[in-house]
């Protein structure tokens, strides 16, 4: 039995991290989860928020935004829609998207108008954070 | 025989468009590192995808009453043809075996009676098409004005892509570009985009994993139509960006092979058109001392 997680981050332009992990902690639409070796199969769609990595004790963090958590019995895949690690962020980046989103939200409606909103929320956590 | 004059003005030409084609062949070859580097960091992604959606089509298939994007919506009537190709020529015969194979697509489908309606993405194939097939175009997009390939380009002609389907423009979607092997190997290919299920098939043997969960209890969270409604799309943006890269890389590569070709043939030129210009002028020596002596004979 493994004691590490076999652990991957791919958005759709490159892999952003893959190793042998001992905990990811994802922002999956209906909650935050911790996942840790020997998890059962499970396929979890990813909001707006931070993923935690520790590796070893040391804790890398990306920003993700969208997009699926794949946990099978070998690893850990997320499928992220957009990825940044977290050093890299832009909050003038992120300020601009806010400032964006909130134009074009009273537009939508239905499921697009919730996806906007909790788009919106988790780039405002992440902003406070 | 030309004069010393022109000759000389010919291996002039010859030479500035051989420092052209040199210059577009260094050019092409940085750009296709990158755009190899950008293709190969894409496929992780694409593969993760097409396994995921692989498991997940097997688990439904069996139900009854699949999300179209799926399965299909029953009809095969209309074939919605995504013919991607460059924007720029100069890059030997790349452009014209994608059209080619579009071509080959479009005979075969209206021979078995159905209608095909074109999604042309990159100007070139744009124009090879237009003259035979205009009236079918239905959408032109060209990426003349972006710098970078992006997911967010893919994005949206995949929504719009996504949006003519449920709008029931057409039934059966299949994209067609090329598919970089090496640089000197690019080979069109088509892919059943729409019902993604018929695309299975054709998508490049998944990981392990994928077998190994065949039967395994998986938990969804939301539910599995809730994340096959937003995984779908998002495989069709996925596959027409894998295109878009593969098609950078093929375009790159074509035209690194066509402009070594191109530089080549410009050195074999000029060397030709030297020897002339060396027995042109030592034929004019011979006929001027020629002309010197016969007039001194003649005193």
């Amino acid at each position: 039995m493994a004691d590490t997680l076999q652990f991957s981050l791919v958005s759709p332009e490159r892999e952003l991290y893959s190793g042998n992990v001992d905990q990811v902690d994802i922002p999956g639409t209906e909650g935050n989860l911790g996942v840790m070796p020997n998890h059962s199969p499970l396929m979890a769609a990813i909001r707006t928020g931070v993923i935690t990595v520790t590796e070893n004790g040391a804790e890398t963090q990306f920003f993700v935004q969208g997009g699926f958590a794949d946990v099978t019995p070998s690893g850990l895949t997320v499928l992220a829609e957009k990825a940044v690690a977290m050093d890299a962020l832009n909050e003038a980046d992120i300020e601009a998207e806010i400032a964006v989103l909130e134009a074009n939200l009273p537009k939508l409606t239905g499921d697009a108008a919730l996806a906007a909103a909790q788009n919106l929320d988790g780039l405002k956590a992440v902003l406070s954070a | 025989m030309a004069s010393l004059k022109e000759l000389k003005n010919r291996i002039g030409s010859v030479k500035n468009t051989q420092k052209i084609t040199r210059a577009m062949q260094m050019v092409a070859a940085a750009k296709l590192r990158k755009a190899q580097e950008a293709a190969e960091a894409s496929r992780p992604y694409s593969e993760r995808l097409a396994a995921i959606i692989g498991n997940l089509a097997a688990s439904m298939s069996g139900a009854a009453g699949g999300p179209e994007l799926l399965v299909g919506n029953g009809k095969s009537d209309t074939v919605l043809l995504v013919v991607s190709t460059a924007d720029r020529g100069l890059c030997g015969g790349f452009n014209t075996n994608i059209v080619r194979k579009a071509r080959e697509e479009i005979v075969a489908l209206e021979r078995a009676g159905k209608t095909v309606k074109l999604f042309m993405i990159g100007k070139k194939g744009y124009d090879q098409l237009n003259r035979l097939y205009g009236d079918q175009i239905i959408e032109f997009i060209s990426l003349k004005e972006e710098r970078t390939l992006h997911a967010g380009i893919a994005q949206g002609i995949g929504e719009k892509i996504t949006a003519m389907f449920e709008a029931g423009d057409f039934d059966v979607c299949k994209l067609v570009y090329s598919e970089f092997v090496n640089v000197m190997t690019q080979e069109a290919v088509s892919k059943t985009l729409i019902p993604a299920i018929e695309g299975m098939g054709e998508v490049p043997e998944g990981d392990e994993d994928a077998q190994d969960l065949k039967g395994a209890i998986y938990t969804y969270e939301p539910d599995e139509a809730g994340i096959l409604r937003v995984l779908l799309p998002r495989n069709i943006n996925t596959q027409i960006f894998t295109a878009l890269l593969e098609n950078q890389a093929g375009e790159m590569g074509s035209k690194m092979t066509a402009m070594d070709n191109a530089t080549r043939n410009a050195g074999d030129m000029i060397d030709k058109l030297t020897l002339t210009f060396n027995r042109t002028r030592q034929a004019q020596i011979t006929s001027e001392l020629i002309e010197i002596i016969s007039g001194a004979e003649a005193l």
